[in-house]
């Protein structure tokens, strides 16, 4: 594997900058760095030569993001945040809105607002709720409207779905076709899919819950900042905010304008405009 | 001059390990100096959906409380560090930890190689790495990163793991400071130690 030295790094989230108007100047450095270089590999290009292609095939922006961002996610993904999310954030929202939004952000190839879609769908209410899912990279957003996922993903789906406790068996909810998972389309019928970048991106609604797990992680802390006050001014008065179980706010800005509802699960509400 | 012909010049501690590796982790840990200055950073493999018990378990008898980073969070002296289930583990130049829930490597997440890697990107000479007992390649590429940024390499003694894929693999493709039984480990790390004080 080749290796590529921090001032490359900037020329590539600069030039991505100035030209697509993608900023990436301030995702966290190590991640950032395995994913160029896995591109590298991937294409067989030197430094100069990935800096040729980007500079002079517009199309292959696409490409690059697609590969650049990472797109690894579960359907329910710790299964205990989900446990939460019925028994507790879903039924306090409801105890004042019978119709609400849920916003997606960084929504990747759809998993998480496919297992939202069941959540919904087993509590009785799936259409009385608004989801909205976002992403960069169109491509991905492409994979995550055709709620069609490879089977040999759904194993560990499956488990996850289990120790969720689901009211019935994830079966229910798809078919197979030629090794793949197709999920019943009525169950994305109340998402809407748009591309939204969240660290250019404008506000674009507003929410009562919004969930970006393992999303901000690739971010450095003064961009962490930034989107925390876009999901902040994003959040009703008394919204939630999901994020990665080993994700922190500590630090930023905006912290003490919410409450943690859920340190295990890393649920906060949002309690001051 | 010690045995292990040694400098207080280090940083930090990284630890490898997979299957076989726990008993000689807790006995590392139990056995540690107390006020052991470097920070140790662990990425041992383990169960993906189990987020609890790994911690509390190596803490157990550990001299030192461990603890799961969180995204971000800065590296503290004396303190000892678990990778967390289900994410890759990174050091950044500033000296924190950055999480990742990127592609698994060699069949692992957390994969050593990373923490491993980063860590030899971050610390560069000033860094001492440890491999143990484990049953797949993981950890041998870092190793040799940390090898060629000029750190310290040891891994455990082949005939003393229960599985010995992890540090023969090491063995194979970089040069390796040290081979270890887990007493001496122990020992390194007590010699390793006075150098502090």
């Amino acid at each position: 594997m080749q290796d590529i030295d921090i001032a490359d790094l900037k020329r590539i989230s600069e030039l991505i900058y100035q030209k697509y108007g993608y900023d990436f100047r301030n995702y966290a450095m190590s991640s950032f760095k395995r994913r160029v270089l896995r591109i590298m590999d991937l294409k067989r290009f030197t430094v100069e030569a990935l800096i040729r292609k980007l500079t002079e095939s517009p199309e292959f922006i696409h490409e690059f993001l697609d590969e650049l961002t990472v797109n690894v996610t579960e359907m329910f993904r710790d299964p205990s945040f989900w446990r939460i999310m019925r028994e507790e954030i879903i039924p306090a929202i409801l105890l004042n809105h019978k119709q609400f939004k849920i916003w997606h952000a960084g929504c990747s190839s759809g998993e998480e607002v496919l297992s939202m879609a069941i959540l919904l769908k087993e509590m009785g209410i799936h259409q009385d709720v608004q989801l909205y899912a976002t992403d960069l990279d169109t491509n991905i957003l492409e994979r995550a409207k055709s709620g069609t996922y490879s089977i040999k993903n759904m194993e560990l789906n499956e488990k996850n779905y289990i120790r969720f406790q689901g009211a019935g068996s994830l079966k229910d909810y798809y078919r197979e076709e030629n090794g793949l998972a197709v999920f019943n389309k009525e169950l994305l019928n109340n998402v809407t899919f748009r591309k939204h970048d969240l660290v250019t991106g404008e506000i674009f609604n507003k929410f009562d819950l919004i969930l970006c797990r393992n999303v901000m992680i690739y971010f450095n802390q003064t961009l962490q900042n930034e989107v925390l006050k876009k999901f902040h001014e994003s959040l009703f008065k008394y919204g939630y905010l999901a994020i990665g179980s080993k994700e922190s706010l500590i630090w930023c800005d905006y912290a003490n304008r919410f409450i943690v509802v859920n340190n295990e699960e890393k649920i906060y509400k949002k309690i001051k405009d | 001059m010690n045995k292990f012909n040694l400098n207080n010049s280090y940083k930090a501690v990284v630890i490898g390990g997979s299957a076989g590796s726990f008993q000689g982790v807790v006995k590392i840990l139990s056995q540690l100096p107390k006020g052991f200055p470097l920070p140790i950073i662990m990425c041992l493999h383990r169960l993906k959906h189990v987020r609890h018990g790994f911690v509390e378990a190596l803490s157990l008898k550990s001299v030192v409380q461990v603890t799961e980073p969180y995204d971000k969070e800065t590296i503290k002296r004396g303190s000892v560090y678990l990778a967390p289930a289900n994410y890759h583990l990174s050091v950044e130049l500033g000296h924190y930890f950055a999480l990742s829930t990127e592609e698994m490597i060699n069949n692992s997440r957390p994969a050593i190689d990373i923490t491993l890697g980063t860590c030899a990107y971050v610390f560069k000479d000033k860094l001492i790495g440890i491999l143990l007992s484990g049953a797949n390649k993981d950890g041998a590429l870092g190793m040799k990163q940390i090898k060629d940024r000029g750190g310290f390499t040891i891994v455990q003694e082949p005939s003393e793991c229960m599985i010995d894929t992890m540090p023969k693999s090491a063995l194979a493709i970089t040069q390796i400071d040290q081979v270890l039984k887990i007493d001496q480990i122990v020992n390194f790390f007590k010699e390793l130690d006075k150098l502090y004080r």
